[in-house]
């Protein structure tokens, strides 16, 4: 086990440096720098620069240097912690990431938990009442669920909030709370507002989770181990809830690997829509504007969540299913 | 009796010397739901081919005094008889806000018709034609038969050229993933050794990007002076480039399996060169299963052009894709004037809720020897 682990944890930084490459060759790539975009700024507000101002400007930031001296220079910052300097906001870039970054991460996992929480009884249910109406219900939601990108879910829900019932459902904090501190009453806020747009996130999941439950117990429950127990006279949820039900639930941890990830990034989409304080708008935002080290910073972030996501459900995988342990 | 054994052999007759396409078919056809979903994909591809033929006016036709005129609907009769129409919106503006409010008014009537001339457009860009489905019998007025939006454009018209676009670009950016998936997952599970290791370790690395920030950032590095037709390959490609891994894992299975097969052993032997055992012998095993999943994979593209449209990073304008229309209805403000600028969202969800429901047919169907 704790060499699995550890053969995993080597990979990690490897896996990073090729992301690195990766983040950097994509945001260097389009034509021009975040100072031609600067300039073309001011000059549609009407004022300019001077040519010996953006020279100064280009030297001060690197840009002058052949690329791969940009890459070096910032991969030795980052080494040291050092996000380097928004271009942009011209202030740190570790600064203007901080919070959001946290919020994020609690967004993905309460939207992880609460998708957990739905899909599993939801599953459960639609098994053992087998073409039941409710059963029915279910696999209508949970087409619907896959078919509908997360953005239209939330611009639907905060279209009927607003028109019917006055109330806008935008953003992770009430406007008291914004900028204070960290307390109890601001987390119970925060919490307050996070349940809707984790659910927005994580319809899609829960749709598809509810469908991989509902039919691994299915084919569990036709099993011969389910008639004896019954045929001894178990009680049926008592037989169901211990046996089957936890056989089909191995099946379910392991698309834990692809989800985790996916709620990371899926929740940038929603997170621009819904207005929430998250790392996705700020990285679109960066990635217009061209301002690379925080775009590239906010990519490897997000490289980096999903690798440790992945790895996390690995390791999860590996202690719960000892065959897997076996072959790592 | 006799009769009845003679009806099942010929049912099972009829089975054994079936072509396995056929059996395909027959397990298909028992899927209603997919046979459903097939039509409606028929009607949208049918929008593919001429979007113009379906619209009733130009998409960027567009008209500041007839903003967000809400769905007009059809009326088919009047006074009992055949004689179409829809009813003609007038606009005032409330003193209060200056908003333009929408009425109509019952007394006048524009009539309409099925097959009628409408402006001149070029039918798959070469015949010339002007037969629209459904149109204003007077040429020179409009008719918002899905509302309008804020620059007074129609929106029926405009969905049905978003429709072309989005659903082109699902079909295109999945036969790429498609090929790329079967020529290196084959070129892995058929040739083994340091070719496979490079290529799985390609998956690897592609598998645990973040799909949609590095999708986001490639988009935003498409230079900003490209042509419509440029950016559509282009985010075509970029979809396809981080799609393809999926397919490739699963067809680098089928090889490795494949390969020990006593039939590829009696090919190799017959003496036929190594492309034709893959493309003769060794695809068609599969292929109805390729077929099944990159049928499930076209809603996926779907999706995810939508959104980064909608973001701003995907197609942009003057093109016009569903997350184009989208972007309409980024605002709630807008969205509680005008609700039905989420139409186009409603037909995302019946395109992929369509091809969900086919791939599962296909699916099920792609091995007819199963039970």
């Amino acid at each position: 086990m704790i060499r699995f682990v550890l053969q995993r944890l080597l990979l990690l930084p490897l896996l990073m440096a090729i992301f690195s490459i990766l983040v950097f060759v994509i945001v260097e790539a389009p034509p021009g720098d975040f100072l031609t975009s600067y300039i073309a700024t001011l000059a549609s507000s009407g004022s300019s620069i001077g040519a010996e101002h953006v020279e100064a400007l280009r030297r001060q930031y690197g840009l002058d240097q052949p690329i791969w001296v940009q890459y070096l220079k910032w991969m030795g910052n980052l080494l040291q912690g050092d996000l380097g300097l928004s271009l942009e906001y011209q202030r740190p870039n570790a600064e203007l990431i901080g919070e959001q970054l946290f919020l994020t991460v609690v967004l993905a996992l309460f939207s992880f938990v609460l998708t957990w929480i739905i899909a599993v009884p939801a599953g459960i249910y639609s098994a053992i009442r087998q073409r039941s109406v409710i059963d029915y219900i279910l696999t209508v939601v949970n087409y619907i669920g896959v078919a509908t990108p997360n953005f239209m879910l939330a611009l639907v829900l905060m279209w009927v909030a607003f028109a019917y019932f006055g109330i806008s459902v935008t953003g992770l904090f009430s406007p008291e709370y914004q900028g204070a501190e960290w307390s109890l009453a601001k987390l119970l806020d925060l919490l307050a507002h996070a349940w809707l747009p984790s659910l927005v996130l994580g319809i899609a999941g829960t749709a598809r989770l509810t469908r991989v439950m509902r039919a691994n117990l299915l084919d569990e429950l036709n099993k011969p181990y389910v008639v004896t127990a019954r045929a001894k006279g178990l009680p049926e949820w008592t037989l169901v809830l211990r046996y089957p039900v936890r056989l089909a639930f191995n099946p379910l941890v392991s698309t834990i690997g692809w989800y985790l990830p996916q709620l990371f990034s899926g929740s940038l989409i929603v997170a621009t829509v819904m207005n929430l304080p998250n790392i996705g708008p700020l990285l679109l935002r960066a990635l217009v504007n061209q301002d690379m080290y925080l775009a590239g910073s906010i990519l490897l972030i997000y490289c980096m969540l999903t690798i440790v996501g992945t790895l996390l459900s690995d390791i999860l995988l590996a202690w719960l299913d000892p065959r897997i342990r076996m072959e790592g | 009796m006799a009769g009845a054994a003679a009806d099942m052999s010929a049912a099972e007759e009829r089975i054994s010397v079936a072509s396995n396409w056929t059996l395909v078919w027959w397990r298909f056809r028992k899927h209603k739901l997919a046979l459903a979903s097939a039509a409606i994909l028929a009607v949208l591809y049918a929008i593919v081919l001429c979007p113009d033929f379906f619209s009733t006016q130009h998409p960027e036709r567009t008209d500041a005094r007839q903003a967000f005129i809400p769905i007009q609907s059809i009326h088919f009769l009047d006074d009992g008889k055949w004689s179409p129409w829809v009813p003609v919106a007038v606009g005032k503006r409330d003193p209060v806000t200056l908003r333009m409010e929408w009425g109509t008014d019952p007394s006048r009537k524009i009539r309409i018709g099925f097959f009628v001339d409408g402006p001149e457009y070029r039918f798959l860009g070469l015949v010339r034609a002007k037969v629209r489905l459904v149109g204003p019998l007077d040429p020179e007025q409009r008719i918002f038969l899905l509302g309008s939006d804020r620059m007074g454009r129609d929106q029926w018209s405009r969905i049905m050229h978003g429709t072309q676009t989005s659903m082109t670009i699902g079909l295109v950016a999945v036969t790429l993933s498609v090929v790329l998936g079967i020529v290196l997952g084959g070129i892995s599970g058929y040739f083994g050794g340091w070719i496979d290791q490079v290529i799985q370790r390609l998956i690897e690395i592609l598998q645990s990007v973040p799909t949609i920030p590095i999708w986001l950032a490639l988009s935003a590095a498409l230079p900003r002076d490209w042509t419509p037709t440029q950016v559509f390959f282009a985010i075509t490609v970029i979809l396809s480039l981080i799609g393809w891994t999926t397919l490739g894992r699963e067809v680098r299975g089928r090889f490795l399996a494949l390969r020990e097969e006593d039939f590829v052993l009696a090919a190799e032997l017959a003496g036929c060169s190594r492309w034709r055992i893959i493309v003769r012998h060794m695809v068609p095993t599969f292929l109805s299963h390729i077929i099944a999943t990159s049928s499930l994979a076209i809603p996926v593209m779907i999706i995810n052009e939508t959104s980064l449209s909608f973001l701003g990073l995907g197609i942009r304008p003057p093109a016009i894709s569903w997350g184009v229309l989208l972007q309409e209805a980024q605002n709630i403000q807008t969205l509680a004037l005008a609700p039905w600028l989420l139409l186009p969202g409603l037909l995302v969800i019946v395109s992929v809720l369509a091809f969900n429901l086919i791939g599962d047919g296909l699916r099920d169907a792609s091995d007819p020897y199963s039970k």
